[in-house]
């Protein structure tokens, strides 16, 4: 209600200040003023973008365009070095796993020749104790021989004497021989 | 019960609309007041009295300030919101600018940026409900027209000299056709100043007066000022738009008159 008479009131003051009633835009008697104004503002404006503003983001700009760059190029190094140090831990990594491997050779080999002196050694000792065994079996071999004609002799002479007969040791030994050879 | 609800609320809107609908409904509709001068203090209008074209033109003049210069202000190298806004207005121009007008029109970036800036933020502070659209009046942007239209021509003539005029001699077209063609081409470059700035002030004048004109609806219509007031919502997010291409077109036009001013050759 207040703003509809407020309005015409508006509208009675343009109609008597005579303005145009259609467009205010074709209100020329504005135009000087609008100019003015305008002139100022862009006068106002261009003097804050030339002197402050412009000036002042392409230096932000161009300085975060550098800094990218110096890090791109931090990065390039860093990833180089990087490179770098893998070859060379590849490369320790691969000496160290050959010494690894001599060293191990190495040690087989020395094990094996111990291994092989101790055969021999081995070997010789039971050679030895084999042939001084056979050497007693042929002994005790020899010594039950003579001990069975010896207990042949005896049990000889003890069956002649009691059967009754007169023992003569001479023949029966001979007698024993005789049997044992054949 | 949402539907009740709704109902019932639906009736008392129709209900209140009755109610306090204004008595004399009549379609008292002024879309084109908004567009008035009126000065600040007094009532006449010399050419230095302060008006609402002042004010708004300052406003505009803040508007700039505090985004480049107080955005910027940190240097940050990783920029704050208002920064990029800033960083990203400057890249949007000067791009603009290099790649339409060439390299060697990048010495008019500032002047280019001037122009952008002013209609940029005069546009969108137009679209304050209830504030005063500089950018809407003929007189403003056929001064802008004006002053790239002279610039244009002036620099056109002292880069290329009379070889400026070989923009209007269509080397490339057949001989007898050339005359017909410089006349044509003589038309269209007078013109240009003036469908440069009709074509802003009218977009820019339209969108508000239709604005206008559906808020009059809306207080005429009682309980059915709903249907209007969506349409203002729907327009008002298109004149958003307008707002910024309009000074985007403005801005690229001049590059593309600047072009012709630097290399005239077709």
């Amino acid at each position: 209600m207040a703003s509809n008479t407020q309005e015409a009131a508006h509208g009675a003051a343009d109609a008597a200040h005579g303005s145009a009633p259609g467009m205010p835009q074709l209100d020329f008697s504005t135009f000087g003023n609008q100019i003015f104004w305008l002139a100022v503002a862009l006068v106002v404006i261009y003097l804050i973008l030339s002197r402050v503003a412009l000036p002042r983001i392409a230096a932000v700009l161009a300085e975060r365009q550098g800094t990218i760059t110096n890090d791109l190029a931090a990065a390039e190094d860093l990833k180089a070095k990087a490179v770098e140090a893998e070859n060379a831990y590849n490369k320790a990594l691969a000496d160290a796993r050959a010494e690894a491997q001599r060293i191990a050779a190495e040690a087989r080999a020395e094990i094996q020749a111990d291994l092989n002196d101790a055969i021999a050694k081995a070997d010789a000792q039971i050679t030895e104790k084999a042939a001084e065994s056979e050497k007693a079996i042929a002994e005790i071999k020899a010594g039950a021989l003579d001990s069975v004609k010896t207990v042949a002799n005896d049990t000889a002479e003890a069956l002649v004497a009691a059967l009754g007969g007169k023992s003569d040791a001479k023949a029966i030994a001979a007698a024993v021989d005789e049997r044992m050879k054949g | 019960m949402g539907k009740i609800f709704f109902f019932a609320a639906l009736a008392l809107v129709v209900v209140s609309g009755f109610l306090f609908a204004p008595e004399h409904a009549a379609l008292a509709i002024h879309p084109m007041d908004q567009f008035n001068v009126s000065p600040l203090f007094g009532d006449h209008i010399a050419w230095y009295t302060p008006t609402n074209v002042t004010l708004w033109m300052g406003l505009a003049i803040v508007a700039v300030f505090a985004l480049l210069v107080l955005g910027s202000s940190r240097r940050a190298i990783v920029p704050s919101r208002a920064q990029s806004v800033a960083e990203l207005a400057y890249g949007f121009i000067y791009k603009m600018v290099e790649d339409v007008a060439g390299k060697d029109g990048v010495k008019f970036f500032p002047y280019i940026m001037t122009l952008f800036m002013f209609i940029v933020m005069a546009n969108f502070l137009g679209l304050i409900p209830g504030s005063f659209t500089t950018t809407s009046h003929i007189a403003v942007t056929a001064v802008l027209a004006a002053l790239v239209f002279f610039t244009v021509t002036i620099v056109g003539f002292v880069k290329n000299g009379v070889g400026f005029l070989g923009l209007f001699w269509v080397s490339s077209a057949p001989l007898a056709l050339r005359p017909i063609l410089a006349i044509i081409e003589l038309i269209s470059y007078f013109v240009r100043p003036v469908s440069h700035s009709i074509r802003l002030a009218g977009n820019v004048m339209a969108g508000h007066a239709v604005l206008k004109v559906f808020a009059g609806f809306a207080a005429a219509l009682g309980a059915f000022s709903f249907l209007p007031i969506f349409a203002i919502t729907a327009v008002y997010a298109l004149e958003v738009l307008v707002a910024f291409i309009q000074a985007y077109v403005f801005t690229i036009l001049t590059c593309v008159y600047l072009k012709d001013a630097l290399h005239p050759s077709h």
